[in-house]
């Protein structure tokens, strides 16, 4: 019997060792760039605080454009923009959850079913400029709104359907099936179990759904360019029938000047949109969290 | 009326009955059709965009022959003599989809194998959310960065002064910042759905994590990157902001990355700046250029779409 003189080694040599070695420092790789979205994203916003936080002030937030840098303010761009939100969403809210309800509990499962889905996931896809370009004919010139809060608000609202519409669906399906047959077993009408019983356990869904397409339409800046919304506002709005602006516009015009001045301007008003959007972002996170169904 | 303890003769409350389910059938009608009616909003807006688009592109040929668009290499609409070949702006969206892709592609691609294949569950769902927030971030703050950090803190001192201000670089690296969620995103569900079987038996034969993730999961799972690449670029194509304020408003027939160029949404975006009349040439322009845009993000769109549905079919 022959006894092996050398150890057995369950360590790897040659090309293994070379393979395994390759595949642990992957590791790291592949970690850094999935890091490196990351690290854009904090470097971006310490680089906006450092340019901008200085600028932030109550008189900043509360003076009217103005083309002197140091003067000028978001007061319009912010009253602007909750304006044309909140008709936004007193349009898009009901014909977006109509929609939904429609196409999960009444279609007929047929074609014109198979249509309008397929429908709403291109428009999903349709660049914002083209719903502008949209509002500009349609609402602005053909109706005679011009680049009033109205024609912006039902181009934002035409453009953020499609998205509040999918969310809508997705958490209307969530509700099982188990409580839609118990209540028309009672003896309720189609309409009265969606009402009573499909939509109080689809509401937080939904709101997440709504609350995440608007803080995309609060950043949306080329479609109310379009309608032509890149004016000088030195006024409060007061009506639907009012021109205005809003603060990603107001970003835009300070940022495409040459003057340092009004980059630091850019700069606050970039830390004010981000303040609103991240907001908007954390209620949808919490609505969400909160009325999980495990 | 009904008083709580009212005494109604029986044919009295028959009657009452169907007089309520009456009611309440009529409201469920009109309810029906409110719902019906919301749902054609959708449809309607299609086919407003359609109509718009297409009519307003016909005016714009009525002066502007169908081979000057597509034949002249010259975008020069808003100065004599004036010149609309389409091909300089759809090389600039060009010009920025390349380059763009380029940077973000790897590195989506990487971060999507990190998430699926390495990653710890708990690192995973920390990780994914950040990097989707990148999704969020208003695309005029992106601009924003394009001009003021990317061109003048980090391609002046890399590439030398005599880069221009505005350059497609600059909008692409932006550009790239924008698409990454989407790319690891959606190639990471893909991965995530490629099933276990096929890991187990590359790592029966000894392969390495490395390699189980590129030579197995990666291919297995190459329809749904393939979508998440068409869906960036759909997104791509039809960004304004970024390339409106970062690439620049001269028209290049070029695929260099440090020159300024003009893209389709960056012309658009520049006629809507300044108040078009009704009418006049450079208003109908934008629709015909629009026009080619809405076809081009809708044809992107439609392949992703049938790419994720096969996907789907073939691993649930």
């Amino acid at each position: 019997m022959a006894v092996r003189s050398d150890p057995v080694s369950l360590r790897s040599s040659g090309a293994v060792a070379r393979r395994q070695a390759l595949s642990r420092v992957s590791r790291y790789a592949l970690l850094a760039a999935s890091l490196l979205g990351v690290a854009v994203l904090i470097y971006l916003g310490y680089e906006t605080i450092r340019e901008g936080a200085s600028r932030l002030s109550w008189d900043f937030i509360s003076s009217y454009p103005s083309r002197f840098a140091d003067r000028a303010g978001l007061r319009s761009s912010i009253l602007g923009t909750a304006w044309v939100m909140g008709a936004t969403i007193v349009v898009a809210f009901p014909i977006s959850i109509g929609t939904a309800i429609w196409i999960e509990e009444f279609a007929p499962r047929n074609r014109l079913l198979t249509l309008v889905k397929l429908n709403l996931a291109n428009l999903a896809g349709v660049p914002s400029i083209i719903y502008g370009i949209l509002g500009l004919a349609l609402f602005s010139r053909y109706l005679g709104l011009g680049p009033s809060i109205l024609a912006g608000a039902l181009t934002l609202s035409l453009m953020i359907i499609p998205m509040t519409v999918i969310a809508s669906q997705e958490a209307i399906r969530q509700v099982p099936p188990s409580i839609r047959d118990g209540s028309l077993a009672l003896g309720a009408t189609h309409w009265q179990t969606v009402r009573h019983h499909v939509l109080p356990g689809a509401m937080p869904g939904i709101m997440t759904g709504i609350i995440l397409s608007v803080s995309r339409a609060v950043g949306e800046t080329a479609a109310l360019i379009m309608i032509g919304a890149f004016t000088f506002i030195a006024f409060d709005n007061t009506k639907l029938t009012d021109d205005f602006t809003t603060v990603p516009i107001q970003i835009y015009n300070w940022t495409i000047r040459p003057q340092p001045e009004f980059r630091q301007n850019a700069a606050a008003a970039i830390i004010v949109l981000m303040v609103a959007v991240v907001s908007l972002n954390l209620v949808a996170a919490i609505i969400r969290e909160r009325f999980r169904r495990d | 009326m009904l008083q709580p303890g009212a005494e109604l003769s029986p044919q009295a409350a028959a009657f009452e009955a169907i007089r309520k389910r009456r009611l309440r059938h009529v409201g469920e009608i009109a309810i029906k059709g409110f719902l019906s009616l919301c749902a054609a909003v959708s449809l309607i807006t299609t086919v407003l965009i359609v109509l718009v688009l297409f009519s307003e592109s016909l005016t714009f040929f009525d002066h502007v022959s169908f081979s000057d668009f597509f034949l002249e290499t010259e975008w020069q609409p808003l100065f004599e003599p004036v010149s609309f070949g389409i091909w300089e702006l759809v090389a600039g969206t060009m010009n920025v989809v390349l380059w763009s892709l380029v940077l973000a592609l790897p590195v989506g691609l990487a971060a999507a194998v990190y998430l699926s294949e390495y990653a710890h569950p708990r690192t995973r769902r920390v990780l994914k959310p950040l990097l989707e927030a990148l999704a969020s971030v208003p695309t005029v703050v992106y601009a924003y960065f394009a001009l003021s950090v990317v061109t003048l803190d980090v391609l002046r001192p890399a590439f030398g002064n005599d880069v221009p201000i505005f350059n497609s670089l600059s909008a692409s690296i932006m550009l790239a910042v924008m698409i990454l969620p989407t790319i690891a995103s959606i190639s990471e569900d893909a991965m995530a759905s490629v099933p276990r079987d096929l890991r187990e038996a590359a790592y029966g034969l000894g392969a390495t994590r490395l390699e189980v993730s590129f030579r197995v999961v990666v291919p297995a799972a190459l329809s749904g990157v393939a979508a998440a690449v068409l869906l960036a670029i759909a997104r791509v194509v039809g960004e304004t902001m970024i390339v409106a304020i970062a690439a620049g408003s001269t028209p290049n027939l070029t695929l260099a990355p440090l020159e300024g160029i003009q893209t389709m949404t960056g012309y658009m975006l520049q006629v809507g700046l300044g108040d078009a009349a009704r009418g006049t040439i450079d208003y109908q322009s934008i629709f015909a250029v629009g026009m080619m845009l809405f076809l081009i993000t809708l044809l992107f769109n439609i392949a992703s779409t049938m790419l994720v549905n096969r996907f789907r079919e073939v691993y649930e």
